[in-house]
């Protein structure tokens, strides 16, 4: 096994053995939980429509929750010492706390299929968006993952890990949201740069490049922004 | 040389403005245990994270088994074995999860890595603590952990950075064998600051004061460096004058050197320093007697590995002030 996978493995058995997993996963169903039933008896509406419009904005607490302590908690305690002398590149270190991540992710974007089989029992569930909306979720919560174990490679603290992921992701969740306010000639910039505007587009079914580029190519930003930092240490 | 394990050649590392290694050149053969000796902040610590590759040098070169540290950091980091200084291990993982996460990061054949963690860990002594978190562990136990985990994959070459800080006696010695005994096949680095654990344990001295190497030697040969002998004298008291016993042996042709020392009531002691290595307890032990005091006590003492470090690192650091902060500290930051 490749020592990334070795790493993935050991951060997803932490993340069950301590209760901040199951804590998170448990404040973000139920919150979801609410307003998609809330949607469901109040507006009789059964879709998926309002869960995936307040899943962006949810991802920006959940993502950087669940990243904050892969590698600041790491440093403070100076396990990574031990870590980073045995034969793994600095990358597989990086990659490796990012895989732990997708998976408690996406363990947690599974339990929410109890809403795409309620709208199916309910009634024909409309299965481009949601797949679309799903296959979005993941983009979306890559990036916002990928951002939160850069901000976690700053920092030995994970309270500042968190604010500085919070921060980033909020803000790239925003843009998408300020268009209206921002000058004509800027618009189109600040709407690629939005994490929102590119999940959009995903969650209506459409699979374009572009969108794909995008988030692929934060992802990849920000990991080899995490990988550096790192690296770092070695020249400080 | 093909028994040559470890080359450093002018290894200096600054922090910021710190220089924390000041071009330190050593090198260490296969079997040897070398000990690593100097104050808190001498740059032990330091060094060692740069043969880890934890961290790079400034300047200067280190290969292990024949690697650069910098340039093939992934071919020495799989021949060594680490254990860093205050042991930083996974709390949250069992004794037995951490060995075998350790040895899948190792990469080690899956056939043999249960018996592989099975025989480290009787052989440091986790048998019975193999279910355990380690978290819960006691100090002793987390450092025979740390240890198990840098013998794991069998490397040639073990960096321990204070092997034994934190443990008691018994454990102390325990460890102290363990060393000994890994020192006839493979070559060892370790770090203290206690003085009886190197020479207990080493084969060879560095001391390293300031971020410079002071001394690189034996044990015996660094002990034959500090020039004079040091002479205990116990006498009853008899009603003279302690200020008199005192001038009277301050006399005695070849002390340098005599003071009073604590002795049990009733008695009287001194320690005389003699300059030049000649034996003077004849002509001390004719002054006792011309005198008629009633004789305890007389002793020549070695001079200890405690004064030649005492030396050794003091002297150094009278002509430019020390830099106490050369090692940067970890902060436990846990929210």
């Amino acid at each position: 096994m490749s020592p990334a996978l070795v790493i993935s493995k050991r951060e997803i058995r932490t993340y069950f053995n301590s209760p901040v997993a199951y804590i998170v996963v448990t404040v973000f169903t139920i919150v979801f939980g609410f307003f998609f039933f809330n949607n469901l008896f109040v507006e009789k509406q059964a879709d998926m429509r309002g869960f995936f419009s307040l899943a962006p904005l949810m991802f920006c607490f959940f993502a950087p929750a669940i990243t904050m302590r892969l590698l600041a908690e790491e440093k403070g305690s100076g396990t990574i010492e031990i870590l980073i002398t045995m034969p793994v590149r600095d990358w597989e270190v990086v990659v490796g706390k990012w895989l732990a991540a997708m998976a408690l992710l996406a363990a947690t974007l599974l339990l929410t299929l109890v809403f795409a089989v309620t709208v199916a029992k309910l009634g024909p569930l409309d299965k481009g968006p949601a797949l679309g909306g799903y296959l979005g979720l993941l983009l979306l919560g890559g990036t916002y993952v990928s951002i939160g174990v850069m901000a976690s490679s700053f920092t030995r603290n994970q309270v500042v890990a968190l604010i500085i992921a919070f921060g980033i992701c909020f803000a790239l969740f925003l843009f998408g949201k300020i268009l209206p306010f921002v000058p004509e000639k800027l618009q189109f910039i600040v709407a690629f740069l939005s994490t929102d505007t590119h999940f959009e587009n995903v969650s209506r079914g459409v699979i374009d490049t572009r969108d794909l580029v995008y988030y692929a190519s934060v992802i990849a930003v920000t990991l080899l922004i995490a990988t550096t930092s790192l690296e770092s240490r070695k020249w400080k | 040389m093909s028994d040559l394990m470890i080359r450093v050649e002018n290894l200096t590392k600054d922090y910021g403005p710190v220089r924390a290694v000041d071009r330190v050149t050593f090198n260490v053969r296969k079997g040897e245990v070398l000990g690593f000796l100097g104050p808190n902040g001498a740059g032990k610590s330091t060094t060692m994270k740069m043969l880890t590759c934890y961290i790079a040098p400034t300047a200067g070169v280190a290969t292990v088994a024949g690697h650069d540290v910098y340039d093939k950091s992934l071919e020495v980091r799989r021949r060594l074995g680490y254990l860093p200084e205050d042991t930083p291990l996974y709390r949250d993982m069992t004794v037995h999860e951490y060995l075998e996460f350790a040895a899948e990061m190792r990469q080690m054949d899956p056939s043999k890595r249960g018996r592989r963690i099975k025989e480290i860990g009787g052989r440091c002594g986790l048998s019975n603590v193999a279910g355990k978190l380690v978290g819960e562990l006691s100090k002793g136990y987390r450092q025979r952990l740390g240890l198990a985990q840098a013998m794991l994959h069998d490397p040639d070459i073990l960096i321990l950075d204070e092997p034994t800080s934190g443990l008691d006696p018994n454990q102390i010695v325990e460890i102290r064998q363990l060393i000994k005994e890994l020192g006839q096949e493979k070559t060892v680095i370790l770090s203290t600051h206690i003085l009886p654990e190197v020479q207990a344990t080493c084969s060879r001295i560095l001391i390293i004061s300031g971020g410079k190497l002071v001394a690189d030697d034996t044990p015996e040969a660094l002990r034959a460096r500090e020039k004079g002998s040091r002479y205990r004298v116990v006498v009853e008291s008899n009603g003279t004058a302690a200020d008199a016993i005192r001038d009277k042996l301050a006399g005695v042709a070849g002390v340098a050197r005599c003071e009073k020392t604590a002795a049990e009531t009733g008695a009287m002691a001194f320690t005389l320093d003699g300059r030049g290595d000649a034996d003077l307890r004849r002509s001390i032990f004719r002054a006792v007697l011309d005198n008629h005091w009633p004789l305890l006590e007389l002793v020549r003492e070695s001079v200890s590995l405690e004064d030649v470090f005492r030396n050794l690192t003091t002297s150094d650091v009278v002509g430019k002030p020390a830099a106490p902060a050369a090692e940067p500290r970890r902060e436990e930051a846990r929210p």
